[in-house]
């Protein structure tokens, strides 16, 4: 359901310079591309399921920035928002992902065999690692234009295909509706449970709708497999474990999705893909692979020294504090991940986080002997 | 692109259709665009209202009361002709399941009309909410005389303040929930057109939340009439606090009595207000204010929303009828604390809230005493009923500070 602007077609009885936002005080990617006469050509579209433009920049326009990073501001609907609001996503998805062309091409490299080395971070320094990323169901609208329908539809095939996994992937579905107090205490303290989101980015792009229906939490025994449903996108697909063994997080990773994507495909819902964004997702910044591979890991004196954010920028890896994004560090622990998504891929993207933190972890070592570390500060990755 | 859909298609005719259309074209996303109803008609299919129908059972709320799956089934495909749905009216009865103090309504009105278009979903709410009116069989009152109000002086060593509000929503311009970034400009251009014209003690000036100085937005806060984006999910849900604060703003007099808030829950908000326990004055002032604004946006060729079965049409299915609260801020230490206290405001009508207003608690021994009703008796006669309840509430307060006797008044009936 698009949330507040069914009526498009009776606003266009208004002219475009009377329904054209107020930008001037906003710092997101979408008001800094979108000038009225790109709204004046959008306005009148819609995708087939009904998205609007309005929908897209809602968020953007409600939301007119962020403190501590520059946020995108507008969402997809669905798959064909991506093509049918071109002329505003593709300038959107240079700017935030480097530069990324129209006409480039994404590859996708799902197998964790192509990953070098990643088995040995230093775990008195890395204290667990985790990569993430969301997959869309094709067939579906996303989460900001679902409606409850579609949104349970959703639940019910996520169930479905991941009813079956055997192994180490044997798990249970825990649906935020009827879950008891019980099992709500242990997800909690596992780190593992979503709660409705609050944060305005969320909340004004549609995505809290008729909470919590439809939404739930899938794990596995061992707690090292995790899914959301129906929380930011379709499906977050999470494999962590404690410690620095990111080359066996990833093959999980890997083999997990591998098997749950096959599910899907046998049910006429594959994932949501194509070659130029590659995995389709909510949200603009997390096209291509969608995936944030990262590690909590212990860099007191690295993080204090002058260098440290252009080391970040040169092995394109980004900072956050171990509550997450919009958290500050505690106790010179770090989360690590990698800052790029599309143009590159979950292979490739994962070794720059593995080789990332293994020179960060020695220049750590070098400077906890009062070593200088100048010599091994890395060019541009 | 087109793959996807000719999977959701059943019909032939259909799949041909679509398959033509290749995959991934601008083209293909217009030619579709122009034959949305095919998606639409098809989605409708796939989702009955069965699949769609919200799960309410851990709700309590008006809308959650009155909603079955017959009503859901029979009007979740209707549109207003702004198109304006029904899952968007009760879209924040569904995220908010229920609120500690009141029972909320849980779904709001995009146009004037959404009461027409889903009444077999709102008359039950309406006859729910106000004390069995009821939307199809009776009309409602409407009576701005403010002369005929009896005995409307409080004591000043109970009473610290008097208050009246309403909201008015201008025809032809889609509400708050619905209503786009053009439209609610449109309003706030025609309601500062009108306030401009008030002259004497009613002249004011307008302050834009967007282009208000730091010193004025401070001034506003001090008196207490500043209001902000709203923060409620009652609120937030229904869409309402869209492009914040485009289009919002704050209008008074310079007398700080008569106070209009443009585009916040509705189209405008009226205020009349004063210290003290003067109710006949504050409204006079109201009355005249209002028929003042009204004369001066027909003037223009506009008009306030309003009809005889629902009174004065607004946002909120609670504020139909006057979308009259008169209230008082009223001292009554000793009442406050007798066991008797919600009866007696019961049977008087009368709520109370917290000096914060709706959701907030009492401080002290101070409380905000209002009407409880709003649709199915007029104006006057609604704040006759404040009048009569504050007057017998301060009785009851000196019986008690002199060690007298007090009663609790019979009930008092809404409709005869």
């Amino acid at each position: 359901m698009p949330f507040g602007n069914t009526h498009n077609n009776f606003k266009l009885n208004f002219k475009t310079e009377e329904e054209f936002p107020d930008l001037s005080k906003h710092n997101n990617h979408m008001a800094k591309l979108l000038t009225p006469e790109l709204y004046g050509k959008l306005r009148d579209r819609q995708t087939p399921s009904g998205f609007t433009l309005d929908d897209v920049i809602q968020t953007g326009v409600d939301n007119p920035g962020h403190p501590f990073i520059m946020t995108v501001g507008c969402v997809a609907g669905d798959e064909e928002s991506y093509e049918v609001f071109k002329e505003l996503f593709d300038p959107i998805i240079s700017d935030r992902h480097g530069g990324y062309k129209a006409t480039d091409k994404h590859k996708t490299d799902m197998n964790f065999e192509n990953l070098k080395g990643g088995d040995d971070l230093d775990p008195a320094y890395v204290l667990s690692s985790r990569v993430r990323t969301g997959r869309s169901i094709k067939g579906y609208s996303l989460p900001p234009h679902t409606s409850r329908g579609e949104r349970r539809a959703i639940e019910r095939l996520s169930v479905e295909a991941l009813a079956p996994l055997e192994g180490e992937f044997k798990g249970k579905y825990y649906p935020l509706k009827s879950m008891t107090d019980a099992e709500q205490d242990a997800l909690i303290n596992d780190h593992f449970l979503f709660d409705k989101p609050v944060s305005p980015l969320l909340t004004c792009a549609g995505m809290a709708r008729d909470w919590p229906d439809g939404r739930g939490i899938w794990h596995n025994d061992d707690k090292t497999f995790l899914v959301w449903v129906n929380e930011e996108d379709h499906l977050r697909v999470i494999s962590m474990q404690q410690g620095g063994n990111m080359r066996e997080v990833f093959r999980r990773f890997c083999v997990g999705l591998t098997k749950i994507e096959e599910v899907f495909k046998n049910h006429n819902h594959g994932f949501m893909w194509n070659e130029h964004l590659g995995y389709v997702l909510t949200c603009p910044s997390n096209l291509g692979t969608g995936l944030r591979g990262g590690v909590h890991v212990k860099l007191p004196k690295l993080s204090v020294h002058a260098k440290f954010e252009e080391i970040l920028t040169r092995l394109r890896l980004q900072k956050r504090g171990t509550g997450g994004v919009d958290t500050a560090s505690v106790g010179g622990v770090f989360d690590i991940s990698n800052a790029d998504r599309l143009g590159s891929s979950e292979v490739a993207q994962v070794q720059m986080v593995v080789d990332g933190v293994k020179l960060m972890v020695e220049m750590e070592k070098k400077l906890e002997k009062g070593e200088a570390i100048d010599s091994m500060i890395p060019s541009q990755k | 692109m087109a793959s996807s859909f000719t999977r959701l298609i059943s019909s032939p005719r259909n799949a041909a259709v679509l398959a033509s259309l290749g995959a991934g074209t601008l083209a293909g996303g217009l030619w579709l665009n122009e034959n949305s109803t095919l998606i639409a008609d098809t989605k409708k299919k796939l989702y009955p209202p069965s699949a769609d129908f919200p799960d309410l059972r851990k709700h309590n709320n008006c809308m959650a009361k009155a909603l079955t799956p017959a009503i859901y089934a029979k009007l979740r495909d209707k549109l207003t002709p702004n198109n304006w749905s029904l899952d968007q009216c009760i879209q924040t009865g569904v995220d908010n399941p229920g609120h500690p103090f009141i029972k909320t309504v849980g779904a709001v009105a995009g146009d004037e009309e959404t009461y027409e278009v889903f009444a077999a979903l709102f008359d039950p709410i309406i006859k729910d909410r106000h004390g069995g009116y009821d939307p199809k069989t009776m009309k409602h009152p409407t009576d701005l005389d403010s002369s005929k109000l009896k005995n409307g002086v409080f004591d000043n060593k109970y009473v610290l303040s008097s208050r009246v509000r309403t909201g008015r929503s201008i025809r032809g311009l889609s509400l708050p929930p619905a209503c786009s970034r053009a439209e609610r400009r449109e309003v706030e251009r025609v309601t500062v057109t009108a306030l401009s014209g008030l002259k004497g003690d009613l002249a004011g000036q307008y302050y834009s939340l967007e282009g208000m100085s730091d010193k004025e937005q401070q001034q506003l806060i001090d008196d207490h009439f500043l209001f902000d984006k709203p923060v409620s999910p009652l609120l937030t849900c229904a869409f309402m606090a869209r492009d914040w604060p485009d289009a919002r703003g704050i209008w008074h007099n310079k007398d700080k009595n008569f106070l209009i808030w443009v585009n916040e829950e509705d189209h405008t908000r009226v205020i009349s207000m004063e210290k003290g326990g003067n109710m006949k004055s504050v409204f006079d002032r109201f009355c005249t204010g209002l028929k003042q604004v009204e004369h001066l946006i027909q003037e223009r060729g506009w008009e306030f929303m309003w009809n005889e079965r629902l009174g004065y049409v607004l946002t909120c299915p609670s504020n139909l009828g006057t979308g009259l609260r008169a209230g008082v801020h009223v001292k009554l230490p000793h009442l406050s604390l007798d066991a008797r206290f919600s009866k007696i405001l019961e049977n008087l009508r009368l709520q109370k809230r917290g000096t914060g207003g709706v959701d907030t608690a009492a401080v002290g021994d101070t409380f905000d005493i209002s009407n409880n009703d709003r649709l199915g008796k007029s104006e006057v006669e609604l704040v006759q009923l404040l009048v009569d309840g504050v007057h017998y509430l301060i009785e009851c307060e000196k019986k008690l500070e002199k060690g007298q006797e007090i009663k609790v008044p019979p009930f008092i009936e809404l409709f005869k």
